[in-house]
């Protein structure tokens, strides 16, 4: 039973891809819509189902298909493990999934390639379904890679515009350097355990039978990490999360801020004993965490283009996630990563839907006064701001709150580090809401005349979406955490984590709500007391252009990797293809010489032939009397 | 020294010299009048082999009537002074090697097979007249003697259509 | 009656019919003129029947001359038929030398 329920968790969405794809187009766009939405729709009820049985009774399931590949004593089955964490992961991915499938049946409508979209769409969350539910890291590892492709084919939707390509292009090669590091973690693990199940490395690994190989645990650990660094964006693999915003905006929504990029923090949610090993490996990932979140905040201080903000913060929210788990706080990072889909998904559907509203416009130096005539946009959109603020009493205060209060008692410099970032966020966050919802309109009349607020399928999602962000919080507040009740089971047991709140803690509330507020109100003094306007692209110098040009770090990149791989295959295409084409080509060419050669004894020439004749005659006499 | 050896080295040096000289004179009715030397040399050569009834049939035949097609035919094409063109030197070159070639192959071939040079014997019957003659050619080789008649007719008609002029 | 090999001896007969057949394979070599090269034909033909009754003679055996008259009935026929092409072709040509004849050239 449990199986068949989980099959059906697994293939809807495939279910709706197939149809979608061979049916879609006569289907006409509301159908094949809807078809695609009911697919999630169904994969959330049965997640619904197996979610308040495991609240009950915390008893995973495990569910195997078939042996999948079996050398010696080395098995691996084709199996899913539905325990607290997967149906966690799955209950946002398929509820925000639903949820952005019924946004995206009204902001594709005008789309003629529509049921491609939904298509694509239903394959991606089929392919994150693989791989929150694999049960050990090869599936996984399929599930990996699958939203990795629909990422590519998301990006790149509208292909006619050759840089939307590139940008997938990006995209999906980043994500394989980092996949590189996934498969080389992979093998490693393999070797060592000679298995990849993940209920049986956490028995193989907490029953203490490997203290020998703590080096080659620690590279296992890094080499997962920089797999985890491709698909969650961190440095130096995040350059392509700003150049995804490419895509429609509920792929952005979808997958760069709720689901594919979550997929990092969760394997190494999974794995947390192999990583609890590796303390050096923690240190790393933390300090990595904290730059990245401190270099994207800095970036997004500047950018003007509505997506790109969400983008880098994006990149800065998951730079915090990190910090957390390199910090051994997995717990607090999964609370994150919920609330964090919750207020961010918000924010990509609301600015989709003013973008939508200007018919494409997304800078925003050419937004401005749109709340009057979007007010439910700017109301979700705002209450999500002062959630991603950190302002007390919404959901991001509590989460950003335990990061910090953690950093705090473990590592005073990344604290400071994650303040600084949480100060700038609440910075450009407002940035974005006073340019784009106060002041004056500053686009053309013609856009003018047009603005209204979205229709209900566009609006639904957002109002949902902005009460979770309110009262997600609740999950897991100090001292009463359900969440951390809830995922007991799946970590080791640490002794005094939970934190009590003492004085301490209090102060350190205190002092992030008031970063907060120092962010909010200095983005009020800059954009509304002083009226101030971005200026125009030429115009920005000094440290703001260097900020603007994303510290020039793609342009490294290029000179770097792009400039000698391109010279090389350059070389490749001119000296060793051609040698290889004229050494094939060599043949015919020999072949037809030789023809050339014995056509001249065809010379039509009487007295050539009788000398050939007696030749011919004086062989075949000496052949037949005198070689015996 | 036999007569009859002195009579076939004459008739050999005749043979061979007509049939050189046959190859090398440039005018056709010279090489065609030594080919008829060669010929009635060759019937010496059967009489030699007490041979005489082929000796007259090689006569008739070659001399009286292959070399008169040849004389007509080359009358017919006034072929006067050869105005002949010689082939490339290096042909002429080779044709000689050739004829060297062919000379020592078919040697080796005639040595290789080591015919019994002991006493010949003599069967007491005249076998070459033509009545023992006769009596083979009708009885063991009656069908290729029907069939060379066929062959000559065959032959004749031929010729005759061949040589027609086409009707413009 | 004696054989008459018993005075010549076979070799003989065998180098002479070898060097008159090479001379005729020399005669089609050398010439362009068509008809020495029918000549030098015959004086194959010639050489191989000289042959054949020089055999029967050894061999005692009436078989070697009766094929020298089929031989001789051939090479009559052949001569004839040769000569009506090669006036077909000096009809057609003006020449008849053979290095004319090009146009089987492929």
């Amino acid at each position: 039973m449990d199986t068949n329920l989980a099959l059906v968790l697994l293939l809807a969405p495939f279910l709706g891809f197939l149809i979608n794809v061979f049916f879609g187009k006569s289907l006409g766009k509301s159908v094949s819509g809807f078809i695609g939405t009911g697919a999630v729709v169904v994969s959330f009820a049965v997640t619904l189902l197996f979610f308040l049985q495991i609240n009950q009774n915390g008893k995973p399931i495990q569910i195997s298909l078939f042996d999948w590949i079996s050398i010696n004593n080395f098995k691996i089955d084709f199996g899913f493990l539905l325990d607290q964490l997967s149906l966690l992961w799955l209950m946002f991915v398929t509820g925000i999934g639903s949820l952005i499938h019924l946004y995206s049946i009204n902001y594709m409508h005008d789309d003629e390639n529509m049921h491609k979209f939904f298509a694509y769409l239903n394959l991606f969350v089929f392919f994150m379904i693989t791989l929150v539910m694999g049960s050990n890291l090869l599936v996984m590892f399929i599930g990996w890679e699958g939203v990795g492709l629909c990422s590519y084919l998301l990006i790149g939707f509208w292909y006619k515009n050759q840089d939307y390509n590139d940008a997938a292009k990006k995209a999906f090669i980043m994500n394989r350097i980092g996949d590189l590091g996934l498969l080389v973690g992979i093998f490693i693990i393999a070797t060592l355990f000679t298995t990849l199940d993940f209920v049986s490395l956490k028995e193989t690994i907490l029953g203490g039978t490997n203290s020998g190989n703590t080096v080659w645990i620690a590279a296992a650990a890094l080499a997962l990490f920089i797999g985890a660094c491709g698909k969650s964006a961190q440095i130096p693999l995040y350059t392509w999360l700003p150049d995804a915003m490419a895509g429609p905006t509920p792929v952005s929504a979808l997958i760069h801020a709720a689901t594919m990029v979550t997929a990092g923090i969760f394997m190494i949610t999974r794995l947390n004993f192999l990583f609890d090993l590796a303390p050096s490996v923690q240190n790393i990932i933390a300090i990595i965490g904290g730059a990245t979140a401190l270099l994207a905040a800095t970036i997004g201080l500047v950018q003007n283009d509505i997506k790109k903000v969400l983008a880098y913060s994006t990149v800065s929210q998951l730079g915090l996630m990190f910090l957390a788990l390199g910090l051994g706080a997995y717990e607090i990072a999964v609370f994150h990563v919920i609330t964090h889909a919750f207020f961010k998904a918000c924010l990509f559907l609301g600015s989709g839907s003013v973008i939508h509203a200007l018919h494409g416009e997304q800078d925003m130096r050419k937004m401005g006064g749109l709340r009057k005539a979007m007010p439910v946009t700017f109301i979700t959109m705002l209450i999500s701001s002062l959630a991603i603020s950190g302002v007390f009493p919404l959901s991001g205060f509590w989460s950003k709150d335990e990061i910090l209060m953690t950093a705090f008692h473990h590592n005073l410099p990344l604290y400071i580090v994650g303040s600084i970032a949480s100060i700038m966020t609440a910075f450009y966050m407002f940035r974005l809401m006073y340019l784009t919802f106060f002041k004056e309109f500053r686009g053309t009349e013609e856009q003018k005349h047009h603005l209204h607020e979205s229709p209900a399928l566009i609006t639904f999602p957002l109002i949902v979406l902005a009460i979770l962000a309110t009262i997600g919080g609740l999950i897991s507040l100090p001292g009463n955490s359900w969440l951390n009740q809830y995922l007991a089971p799946l970590f080791a047991e640490k002794a005094g984590e939970a934190h009590h709140l003492g004085t301490t803690e209090y102060m350190l509330m205190a002092v992030a709500l008031i970063g907060a507020f120092v962010g909010i109100g200095w983005a009020y003094v800059k954009y509304i007391k002083q009226s101030e306007l971005p200026e125009e692209d030429s115009k920005i110098t000094g440290f703001s252009k260097v900020l603007y040009n994303k510290y020039y770090v793609d342009e490294v990149y290029e000179a770097i990797f792009v400039k000698p791989i391109n010279a090389l295959s350059r070389f490749f295409r001119d000296y060793i293809e051609r040698a290889l084409s004229s050494f094939v080509f060599g043949f015919g060419k020999a072949a037809t010489e030789i023809s050339y050669q014995g056509k001249k004894l065809q010379s039509g020439n009487v007295g050539f032939y009788l000398f050939a004749f007696v030749l011919g005659i004086c062989g075949m006499i000496t052949y037949l009397f005198l070689a015996q | 020294m036999s007569v009859v050896l002195i009579i076939f080295c004459v008739l050999s040096a005749v043979t061979l010299g007509s049939a050189f000289l046959t190859i090398f004179t440039k005018n056709p009715i010279h090489s065609a009048i030594y080919l008829v030397i060669c010929f009635f040399s060759i019937a010496g050569h059967y009489l030699l082999f007490n041979a005489q009834f082929l000796a007259i049939v090689h006569v008739i035949v070659y001399s009286g009537a292959i070399m008169i097609l040849f004389l007509f035919t080359v009358m017919l094409m006034n072929l006067n002074k050869e105005d002949e063109v010689h082939k490339p030197r290096i042909q002429r070159w080779a044709a000689g090697i050739f004829f060297v070639l062919m000379c020592v192959v078919l040697m080796l071939i005639f040595r290789q097979s080591k015919p019994i040079v002991g006493p010949y014997d003599t069967t007491g019957e005249d076998y070459q007249s033509i009545k023992v003659l006769g009596k083979v050619l009708l009885n063991e080789y009656m069908v290729p003697f029907e069939f060379a008649s066929v062959l000559l007719l065959t032959a004749m008609i031929g010729t005759v259509l061949l040589s027609k002029k086409e009707k413009k | 009656m004696d054989n008459v090999l018993n005075q010549i001896g076979i070799e003989n007969y065998i180098f002479l019919s070898v060097i008159l057949f090479s001379i005729g394979v020399f005669g089609v070599l050398y010439r362009r003129n068509a008809i020495i090269v029918f000549m030098s034909i015959e004086i194959m033909l010639n050489a191989v029947n000289l042959l054949f009754v020089a055999f029967s003679t050894y061999h005692q055996d009436a078989s070697g001359q009766v094929f020298v008259f089929f031989s001789m009935a051939v090479a009559a026929a052949e001569v004839a038929v040769g000569l009506a092409i090669l006036v077909s072709i000096f009809r057609n040509l003006g020449s008849i030398d053979i290095d004319n004849l090009k146009n089987l050239k492929g």
